[in-house]
């Protein structure tokens, strides 16, 4: 809790800081358009955060989120489809990748770094093969379909929309029911859950799961809105944005510790200071060097903060074992 | 060496304890687990310093503060895991960190020293090629190769520790094969073994320790199993435990034919309610094993189980816990509580995911209520039920690890060495939980290797060696001789 309270004094600071330097920051233009980016990333930051707390990682995300982009713009022009029933589909394909994510590293114990790093060559060399790495889009066609990214509703980006639904969704998995406990649980120690009678390899399959059908939305969400997907370099290292977003938001690369909340507010950091970059004047050459140093500065005050607090409860244990 | 005495925090290891070899001596050092014997060697190897006493060799006192020093005096140990770098071929693996190197930019010699590893290979008795990589050889040929390390250093004092654990009856042959030859050529060796028949045959004196004193010493002529065995155990146990229990119910659990994952023999027993029954044997003789097997953390290769009568099919641990079986096992940090949750979130964990078949709310109210009854019933000493595992110490540990089970009623309870690793106090404190358990109905088996725990608390005890149930032994029968006898292989 303290972890996102010290994120949320961030991000405030961080809008206050920029919207000093340029006040366009807080125009309602910029604040939909930005909005509507941190959703787009907060998204599948929260698959990614749930697979990182359980012990696990993702890196097929980012290829994931082209796959499915393509997926539909490439069924929509040549198969004549409806985008919606491509968007069902593609969605069905990602769970399919998410499970087998899962049985491979449950079933045959491979390292998850290694399984999703090679399905994110898979999927990216797959995705460019059959598109012949043509750019697809819808063109000015399917109008409905691209207000899915483009629109808003009440006045709030449709993408904002979906990511709410999404995070509520996932924080009362992930707070409220056993299974969020479980995949605490399972970060923390797989064995010792084990022997308290967690399915752990169910558990973990359903993280994949979860992490490749969030990709899959963002990827839908992604050619709705840019209604242009290019098979090369659409959502090249997405997953390091949402492995960031999660660090950022509270999650330990051990696992078993993060929030969706945390989540959402770290995506939301990395968008901001994205913005910020740009309206402050920074040569966007610079963009990776600050986020990096941005995201290495939380870390560290994170981890001292940390220090000082087990120094603390050491200390405080000390008289009582005597 | 003279006078060694070590403390560790809370703990005297060793008390003024003298040990002295002779050239061309194979000695033995036996005692049971704990009784001091590996830090007695790791004193020897410069591991850590002793509080007390001083080491001689060849009548002159040595400082041996480092593993360094002690290779420089000739001292070389064989530990029970082999510290070998498995990938590397044996030539590597015995200069590892000494290869022979050409200036100036340490290019190694590999010619030379497959040249020097072959002739110590040859030595120890090894026949295969230096290029062969360590992990495509037995477990009885590494050793080799990790005797032939030792002599590369020109060892004079060769410590073995557990040799072989894991060898077959031939490799352990021809290991005392190679052990005679070296003990020709004046190389002095401590050997460390359970297994007294192997002491018996091989060692010229042995040396008894006892909780941290040496208490006695047999000569060649006087080495028998029974001697051993003798001065191993016979002490005082009797006022630290509890009372025997009530009475005894039904058969809670019981198993035939019963074979675990990676043990060859079957086990045939049964608990009754109320019941303790001990489960002897000494280190790697297939007690966690069976524990594992039991629990479904291992499948198990036949035989079948029954619950109070019932047959069961046990294929993980959740199948246990549904069935009403729980366990603590041996390694509490990493297996019996994550250390990093709360005291409440641990021990309501099994009771989550035995009634997981309801909708999976998280019904806090509950969490809470059952973490704060096993706190009082078990007298948890912790600041709240919100602090982590991790902040208790070992023996309220112990006590989150055995709450967790009895928060959902179990009927059989299996508890893989419930007192490693806790002081003396809450030791007492945790027979007399134990104790009361059964007597509230639970049937519980207590693997243990502390000979006193399983006498002071057991109502029968079953003896395991080498993956086999050697026999079960009623309360009035089960004496330290008799079940160190079968533990070691002897019959009743």
């Amino acid at each position: 809790m303290k972890k996102i309270l010290g994120m949320t004094i961030l991000l405030v600071v961080l809008c206050v800081a920029i919207n000093l330097a340029n006040d366009r920051f807080m125009s309602a233009v910029n604040q939909q358009n930005l909005t509507r980016q941190i959703a787009l990333l907060a998204i599948f930051a929260i698959g990614e955060g749930i697979v990182i707390l359980s012990g696990g990682i993702d890196l097929s995300v980012g290829s994931v989120i082209a796959f499915a982009g393509l997926f539909v713009a490439y069924a929509v022009s040549s198969f004549g489809m409806s985008p919606w029933t491509a968007s069902l589909i593609v969605l069905g394909v990602c769970a399919l990748i998410g499970l087998s994510h899962g049985a491979l590293v449950t079933k045959l114990k491979l390292q998850p770094f290694i399984v999703t790093l090679c399905s994110m060559l898979v999927l990216r060399g797959l995705s460019r093969g059959l598109t012949q790495d043509e750019t697809m889009g819808f063109g000015d066609k399917f109008e409905s379909f691209r207000r899915l990214g483009n629109g808003d509703w009440l006045g709030i980006p449709t993408p904002v929309v979906i990511l709410v639904v999404i995070a509520i969704i996932a924080h009362f998995f992930m707070r409220y029911t056993v299974y969020g406990r479980y995949l605490y649980a399972i970060g923390r120690n797989p064995d010792a859950a084990r022997y308290s009678g967690v399915k752990v390899d169910r558990m973990q399959t359903g993280a994949y799961l979860a992490c490749a059908l969030l990709a899959g939305v963002a990827g839908i969400l992604h050619a709705s809105y840019t209604n242009s997907v290019q098979p090369a370099t659409t959502g090249n290292a997405y997953e390091l944005y949402a492995i960031a977003a999660a660090v950022l938001g509270g999650c330990s690369m051990r696992g078993g510790e993060g929030t969706v909340l945390g989540i959402v507010i770290g995506a939301s950091v990395m968008r901001v200071m994205y913005n910020g970059i740009i309206l402050v004047g920074i040569p966007t050459f610079y963009e990776f060097a600050v986020i990096g140093l941005v995201i290495l500065i939380g870390v560290v005050a994170d981890a001292s903060v940390k220090r000082r607090a087990a120094r603390v409860s050491k200390s405080a244990r000390q008289p009582a074992k005597a | 060496m003279e006078g060694i005495t070590k403390s560790f925090p809370g703990v005297r290891a060793l008390d003024r304890v003298d040990l002295e070899l002779y050239p061309g001596e194979v000695l033995g050092l036996i005692g049971e687990n704990g009784a001091g014997k590996s830090t007695l060697m790791r004193i020897l190897a410069g591991v850590y310093p002793a509080n007390e006493g001083r080491i001689l060799i060849d009548g002159q006192p040595v400082r041996i503060s480092s593993v360094h020093d002690s290779m420089a005096l000739g001292i070389s140990i064989i530990h029970q895991e082999l510290n070998l770098a498995d990938n590397l071929d044996i030539a590597t693996n015995i200069f590892l960190g000494r290869e022979f190197t050409v200036s100036p930019f340490k290019v190694v010699r590999s010619r030379a020293l497959a040249d020097e590893a072959k002739k110590l290979i040859a030595s120890v008795g090894l026949d295969a090629p230096v290029t062969t990589p360590v992990e495509k050889l037995s477990p009885g040929r590494q050793q080799l190769v990790e005797i032939a390390k030792a002599l590369s250093m020109s060892a004079r004092i060769l410590v073995l520790d557990e040799p072989t654990s894991s060898l077959s009856p031939k490799e352990a042959e021809s290991l005392f094969a190679v052990m005679s030859k070296l003990k020709a050529e004046g190389v002095s060796m401590i050997y460390i073994s359970h297994r007294l028949p192997e002491v018996e045959e091989i060692c010229d004196r042995v040396v008894v320790l006892r909780d941290g004193s040496r208490v006695g010493e047999l000569k060649r002529g006087e080495i028998s199993r029974d001697a051993m065995v003798r001065l191993m155990v016979g002490r005082d146990i009797a006022r630290f435990f509890p009372d025997a229990g009530k009475r005894q119910g039904e058969p809670a659990l019981a198993v035939r034919g019963f074979r675990p994952a990676d043990v060859e023999g079957t086990f045939d027993f049964a608990v009754r309610q109320g019941e303790i029954l001990g489960v002897f044997g000494l280190v790697g003789a297939g007690r966690t094993e069976l524990a594992r097997s039991l629990f479904g953390v291992e499948p198990y290769s036949g035989g079948e189980v029954t619950i109070c009568g019932r047959p069961v099919n046990i294929r993980s641990p959740l199948d246990a816990i549904r069935h009403g079986i729980g366990m603590v096992p041996e390694d509490r940090k990493y297996l019996g509580v994550i250390l990093e949750m709360a005291v409440r979130e641990n021990i309501s964990l099994p009771d989550f995911c035995s009634g997981c078949s309801k909708i999976g709310w998280l019904d806090e109210r509950r969490e809470a209520r059952i973490a704060e009854e096993q706190v009082k019933a078990l007298d948890i000493r912790t600041p709240g039920l919100a602090q982590n595992v991790e902040f208790l110490s070992g023996g309220n540990q112990q006590k989150v690890a055995l709450a967790k089970w009895l928060a959902i009623g179990p009927k059989v309870l299996i508890l893989d060495e419930p007192t490693r690793g806790i002081d003396v106090g809450s030791k007492s404190e945790i027979y007399r939980l134990i104790r009361r358990l059964a007597d509230e109905g639970l049937a519980v088996i207590m693997i243990s290797s502390e000979m006193e725990e399983i006498l002071g608390l057991s109502d029968r005890v079953l003896v395991v060696h080498e993956g086999r149930q050697k026999g079960i032994l009623e309360r009035e029968e089960a004496g330290e001789e008799s079940i160190m006898r079968l533990a070691t292989g002897g019959t009743t």
